[in-house]
């Protein structure tokens, strides 16, 4: 397999920048790390992840979709896209790799979002295998394995250098375009990296977690359970879960005047927020315990339901190290399964 | 500790003292504690847990607690019991439905913090005489309690519990804390390094509102960046200033009711240090109104609300505004 | 770039007419001319002002209309109150058709047609009506019972008058609430009304109105003898991208602007009762 050794890597991604917007996860702050446009002298973070999930390079917090100029009675609608500049996404876990194909059927199904579209064309996602997963962890639960994870290009790190496989023609492309700075190396040390690592992997506190209980056709057995009062009890009604998540999709448009025009643009939303739903004359969501319902029920059974079967949940833990009051997925799938 | 709350609460229930009680529920791991209602002696054996990493404040459930029937126990830490006078005192939480027992305070830890060091795959977190031995998936690991601790803990105001109808253990007292040092430094500054402090910190802001939603001074019933009549509502900044606006405004809007109990900037997923912003009301407060703090009482009048001769001039701002 | 849904057209409001004192109907159409799409009856189009507000609402008019689409509206919150205070000539954005139809030329076809409308609850069935109008020889007998608060709120009275209680091939039959100087029809809440007609059993029922009044009307008619499979209805959620991508006006695992708006009875008792 093709490497470069890991203090060549300042080499590599100088060499990618100076073709396309390259994107590294970087240390922000000690435990915090996020993705950055990558300068030279920039280094990769040794965190697990990034607090906040890959989803933005392709569903950004927030984007312009229209310009109006008003004039009197009339109305001029200014379409402001425009062909995104190739760029690469280096770096991205296994987990979040499974998340584009997750937002992928949002909205690359018909119609087509063009502006998720645009981002995801022009885009090379190169994975990085993990090594050291965390006690949050349970992307094994959705079928991820974390050392051999999507995206276009993958990369594999044996402690000295990286190793490069192409999983797409993009990911080759990518390869191909840094082959210069790549050698021929044994993937010994590697299979005994990723050895190590599926080790721990059955260790996992949340190992043994599984969807067999979950689906499409447990719609009305989990809506009506009676569990959900008490897990949306302390929960804040904020948004942590839902922008830290990078499956969750749900969006909002608004409208801004600049004083020069109104700008169009979308927005994360959530599901927990208490206005997501509400309407000039009435709420179907009333309480708390509704929306939080919602979230879970979104990501368990409804996604399934018109997915194949595919949960709209990748196992990355975010949610279950962030949430203000502790409450996550996990927690929720262990008390609906109680009976 | 935990054994002797536990044994009061269900003595508590059992002679209908009260109906529920509120306390903090252990989760998967060491450290992902819920606040939570228990109804049952059973529910409080099995999942009461008071730690080093109970730090939620849960006086602000009380506002939906004491809407309920029955009577409620709420243990409140010392600097919960802050939060707990000042809701009292806005008539947001029903006194007569609740039973106060204080029990102590911190030093509570950070989880985040020991992540912060690099250790990972935490499985359990055992605090030694004040050595954190922390078994892995990789291995044990130790660190010093105190580099564990919370921001709100290490600048703790108060050991002393403001209200309670019984304690278990001994009360404190207030503190000489260190909490206005780092306001002071942002003082120091110029006015382009403080801007920039705090833009660099803002604009790390991804609007969830939790440091809002878990606020005990942020009790209103329909905020206006939620209200879209306000004109003001939004849930994403339009432009690059937004965030800032809403924190400010947040600042501006618990000013004199925040009692400082740290909790937004606890919950803050991007570790933006909000705290520090309603620091700065608190410390020109006093240094402006004389020494003030709120949730100390239930009757004082605020500073802000009240009018003496006194009081500071409009002017202020310019003398003080100067470079 | 291809085209996207959610970048709106222009539409330009050439009529406005007051129904009642608080629905307005206005006609739209593109700036040169003609529809700005074609739809079929039942499916929706998001209409905004900018800077003020976009919302979802059913076509009222009918697809069989060849010059101009219609909206019934009545005004309940801010965009709504600034359509009602426009003048003709100024210009909106709309977007669409979205949703489902109602299955006029599938299941509907070759039926009795029984439409029971509440207030509002007309808007997206005057299309349909007029559809069938428009294609009688493919339907069987057509019955409208249609309610209002007052006279006065009896949206589109003046086409319900001349030209439906007009056509010889189709039955109205109109109430209000509560009785009313120049009214000499009937006085009644609509589910009653239903259950005073006891219309044949053999008709597919198309109902529409406040909840209250769909959850009474289905009440009335399973006491009649119909059946869940025989009654549709159009629900109304909040939306914003009105194609199943902004994730709020699901029921269950359906969106209702996608899956939607039109339901069956038995498929709506199929999802969780949040609506």
């Amino acid at each position: 397999m093709l490497k470069i050794s890991k203090s060549r890597l300042g080499e590599l991604f100088d060499a990618v920048a100076a073709k396309q917007t390259l994107y590294i996860p970087t240390d922000r702050e000690p435990g915090a790390a996020e993705y950055k446009k990558y300068e030279s002298g920039m280094e990769l973070t040794k965190e697990l992840n990034t607090v906040r999930s890959a989803k933005d390079f392709f569903f950004p917090q927030t984007e312009n979709l229209a310009d109006f100029r008003i004039d009197g009675k009339n109305i001029e609608v200014r379409d402001i896209r425009e062909e995104c500049g190739d760029f690469v996404v280096f770096g991205v876990r296994a987990c979040d790799a499974r998340s584009f194909t997750i937002l992928d059927k949002v909205f690359l199904c018909e119609p087509v979002d063009s502006f998720y579209k645009n981002r995801r064309d022009h885009g090379t996602v190169v994975t990085m295998a993990c090594s050291r997963p965390a006690e949050t962890c349970f992307c094994q639960t959705f079928g991820i394995d974390p050392t051999s994870p999507e995206g276009d290009a993958a990369c594999f790190d044996d402690g000295e250098s990286i190793f490069f496989k192409a999983n797409t023609e993009k990911g080759q492309a990518f390869i191909d375009s840094i082959a210069s700075l790549l050698e021929e190396g044994d993937t010994a040390k590697l299979d005994e990296v990723n050895a190590k690592t599926k080790e721990i992997m059955a260790k996992l506190p949340l190992a043994k977690l599984s969807t067999g209980n979950f689906g499409g056709d447990k719609l009305n057995e989990y809506f009506n359970s009676d569990k959900w009062a008490e897990l949306s009890e302390a929960c804040l009604g904020c948004g942590t879960c839902t922008f830290v998540c990078p499956t969750c999709q749900c969006y909002d448009i608004r409208d801004f005047n600049t004083g020069h025009g109104i700008k169009r643009f979308r927005c994360w939303d959530s599901c927990m927020y208490s206005d997501f739903t509400k309407m000039a004359h009435g709420n179907p969501r009333l309480t708390q315990l509704e929306r939080f319902r919602q979230r879970f029920m979104h990501k368990l059974v409804y996604f399934p339901a018109n997915n194949n079967g595919e949960f709209g949940c990748v196992g990355c833990g975010r949610c279950l190290a962030k949430c203000p009051i502790s409450m996550n997925i996990v927690k929720v799938m262990k008390a609906l399964e109680e009976k | 500790m935990q054994e002797a709350m536990i044994k009061r609460a269900k003595e508590l229930l059992a002679d209908g003292s009260v109906d529920r009680v509120i306390g903090w529920k252990r989760g998967e791991f060491a450290y992902d504690i819920t606040p939570a209602v228990f109804t049952s002696a059973e529910e409080l054996e099995h999942d009461f847990v008071f730690d080093d990493f109970t730090a939620a404040n849960v006086s602000k459930y009380l506002v939906k607690e004491t809407a309920k029937e029955g009577k409620i126990l709420a243990f409140l830490k010392p600097c919960d019991t802050y939060s707990f006078n000042q809701l009292i005192k806005e008539h947001r939480i029903d006194r007569e439905k609740v039973y106060v027992v204080g029990i102590p305070g911190g030093p509570k830890l950070d989880i985040e913090k020991i992540k912060a060091k690099g250790i990972t795959g935490v499985l359990s977190v055992k605090n030694e005489d004040y050595t954190l031995k922390i078994e892995t998936l990789y291995g044990e690991e130790t660190m010093p309690f105190s580099e564990a601790v919370l921001d709100k803990c290490a600048s703790c105001k108060s050991k002393k519990h403001v209200a309670y109808d019984e304690l278990i253990g001994e009360d404190g007292d207030v503190l000489e804390s260190n909490r206005f040092d780092m306001v002071e430094k942002l003082e120091n500054m110029t006015a382009q390094e403080r801007f920039d402090f705090w833009r660099g910190q803002l604009s790390k802001c991804i609007r969830c509102n939790a440091c809002r939603n878990v606020c005990p001074a942020c009790t209103c019933e329909n905020c206006v960046f939620d209200n879209p009549k306000s004109g003001i509502d939004n849930k994403a900044a339009a432009d690059s200033f937004e965030e800032n606006m809403f924190h400010i405004i947040r600042a501006f809007h618990v000013a004199g009711r925040c009692t400082d109990c740290g909790e937004c900037s606890r919950v803050c997923p991007q570790h933006i240090p909000l705290h520090l912003l309603n620091r700065k009301f608190i410390k020109d407060i006093n240094e402006l109104y004389g020494e003030y703090q709120a949730g100390a009482d239930t009757t004082s009048r605020a500073p802000l609300t009240d009018y003496t001769k006194d009081d500071c001039e409009p002017s202020v701002v310019h003398e003080r505004g100067v470079e | 770039m291809n085209n996207d849904t959610l970048i709106p057209k222009i539409g330009v409001v050439t009529d406005i007419r007051q129904d009642t004192p608080d629905v307005k109907t206005f006609r739209v159409v593109a700036p040169e001319g003609g529809k700005v799409f074609e739809h079929m009856p039942g499916q929706c189009a998001m209409l905004s002002m900018p800077g003020v507000g976009e919302a979802m609402f059913s076509i009222t008019s009918s697809p069989t209309n060849k010059e101009f689409m219609e909206f019934s509206i009545k005004k309940c919150g801010c965009l709504t109150e600034w359509l009602h205070a426009m003048e003709v000539g100024q210009q909106i954005t709309i977007r669409g058709p979205y949703g489902n139809a109602f299955p006029v030329e599938g299941d509907l076809k070759g039926k009795d047609l029984l439409f029971i409308a509440g207030g509002i609850g007309l808007a997206p069935l005057r299309s349909v009506i007029n559809y069938v109008r428009d294609n009688r020889a493919n339907y069987g007998d057509v019955q409208v019972i249609y309610g209002s608060r007052s006279k006065d709120d009896l949206v589109d009275y003046k086409e319900i008058i001349d030209e439906w209680m007009a056509d010889p091939n189709i039955r109205v039959d109109l109430t209000i609430d509560n009785p009313q100087e120049g009214w000499d029809g009937h006085v009644g809440f609509v589910p009653n009304y239903v259950k005073e007609l006891a219309p044949s059993t053999s008709k597919t029922v198309l109902v529409c109105g406040p909840p209250i009044m769909i959850k009474f009307t289905l009440a009335g008619l399973k006491e009649l003898g119909f059946t869940e499979t025989q009654v549709y209805t159009t629900m109304e959620l909040r939306m914003k991208c009105g194609v199943g991508k902004c994730g709020r006006c699901n029921i269950g695992n359906k969106y209702v602007c996608k899956d939607g708006p039109v339901f069956r009875f038995d498929q709506l008792g199929e999802l969780p009762d949040e609506y």
